[in-house]
């Protein structure tokens, strides 16, 4: 014996997907990372989430397209569709500011704003996640997953990841 | 938000689909060369680091693909692991051996700059999913011309050893790099229309990157371009072995899901 649903509305679908983690850094969610583009909601109650991916070639992919059906159907839409769009690309620009600062708590620095265009050699300034020192050096351009890089601070000496800037 | 395509001919449109493929090809290629190092690269470092660069190439493939199968609904997957080597259309230069560390960041350089500046050039194509994908992957690619334009120079530069084995890879890469600016039959058509890049331009554009780059700066002496080049379905006997590993496990399981 379950109540019937209320009708949807947009603003609860943006709230239950305030809930969907990242699925590889759990602290920041998919709307958070700037990932969920729009919501509609059709005739019938039916559903479409749309997202736009990160990184072409990331493999949380499909979680995150399957986490976002979920998360949609548990409100009891009656039908879910999640269209993945290019346009206009991710950026780490769209990375929410209370979720830079979790970022930062959960070590990893968040990204520097990003740069379209010229092709550049030099990497962006990064600040330390613990102790905000400038002098950090890069120790890997590519890290556990596509979006970061790894580092090290010279001041307390700790290794740290931080974001890409794109 | 995404813009219609404009309409092609039905000519035009085989002539997309050879590119994308071909597109494609190169990619999935050498993304598995890159991953032939995952767990043998000199430092751990590299070693994610290269298989960062092979993930990104492979989800670079999967946009090509993607707008394929918008076009003639074929599926990527069968396509990367379903085609033989006489199917394939991959350039000779990504198919050579992994080589050595100096070999591969070299081969890796050459391509991330002509990547990187095809891109660059096909974010105005007037074919608006192409523009799309290349907006996308031109914010990856960057990434990779850094990291590997680094590595170049400091083998290049780096102890009489290092110096030597990036000359070789030099030597023995050069012949084969002019591949990648060839056009697939029905381009010239198709850069006309606005649809793909003119290749002699980003040739031209890559040219004055890399030539002062590798001569200027890392000190390689530059070897004689290679001879005229083969089409796209000239391949290395090394590429028909490369497909029978990649493509091993979807042929045995080909109905297996998504885990």
């Amino acid at each position: 014996m379950t109540a019937p649903h209320p009708p949807l509305t947009p603003q609860a679908v943006w709230a239950a997907l305030d809930t969907v983690p990242d699925p590889e850094i759990p602290v920041v969610s998919v709307t958070d990372m700037g990932m969920v583009r729009d919501v509609q909601i059709g005739e019938g109650g039916a559903v479409t989430v749309t997202f736009t991916p990160t990184f072409s070639g990331c493999p949380a992919l499909h979680v995150i397209r399957d986490s976002i059906g979920q998360a949609v159907r548990d409100l009891g839409a009656s039908a879910v569709e999640v269209r993945s769009t290019l346009t206009p690309p991710w950026t780490t620009d769209w990375i929410k500011d209370d979720a830079r600062e979790r970022l930062r708590q959960y070590g990893i620095a968040p990204p520097a704003p990003a740069e379209d265009g010229l092709i550049q050699l030099q990497a962006d300034a990064t600040r330390c996640p613990r102790c905000g020192s400038f002098d950090v050096r890069m120790t890997g351009s590519f890290g556990p997953t596509l979006c970061k890089r790894l580092y090290v601070c010279d001041a307390c000496k700790e290794p740290f990841e931080g974001f890409k800037s794109v | 938000m995404t813009a219609p395509a404009p309409t092609l001919t039905e000519i035009q449109q085989a002539a997309l689909i050879r590119k994308l493929t071909a597109l494609a090809d190169d990619e999935i290629i050498l993304a598995q060369r890159g991953g032939e190092w995952t767990g043998h690269a000199p430092i751990l470092e590299e070693d994610i680091a290269l298989a960062n660069i092979a993930q990104d190439e492979l989800g670079h493939a999967g946009l090509y693909l993607e707008l394929r199968r918008a076009l003639d609904g074929t599926d990527p997957d069968a396509l990367a692991f379903t085609r033989s080597a006489e199917d394939y259309t991959s350039a000779r230069f990504v198919e050579l051996p992994k080589g050595d560390w100096a070999f591969t960041m070299l081969r890796q350089y050459l391509y991330d700059a002509y990547e990187a500046l095809w891109l660059d050039a096909a974010r105005q194509s007037v074919y608006a999913p192409l523009a799309e994908v290349a907006n996308k992957a031109f914010r990856e690619e960057r990434f990779h011309l850094q990291h590997t334009a680094l590595w170049v120079e400091r083998l290049a530069l780096g102890t009489p050893e290092s110096t030597r084995r990036t000359q070789d890879a030099l030597n023995a890469l050069w012949p084969y790099v002019g591949q990648l600016f060839q056009p697939v039959e029905g381009e010239a058509e198709l850069t006309a229309a606005g649809v793909l890049p003119d290749l002699s331009a980003v040739k031209a554009r890559w040219d004055g990157l890399v030539v002062p780059h590798l001569s200027v700066q890392c000190g390689l002496s530059l070897p004689p371009a290679g001879a005229e080049q083969p089409g796209r379905d000239t391949h290395t006997e090394h590429l028909a072995p490369l497909l029978d590993e990649m493509q091993r496990v979807y042929r045995a399981h080909p109905d297996a899901e998504l885990w």
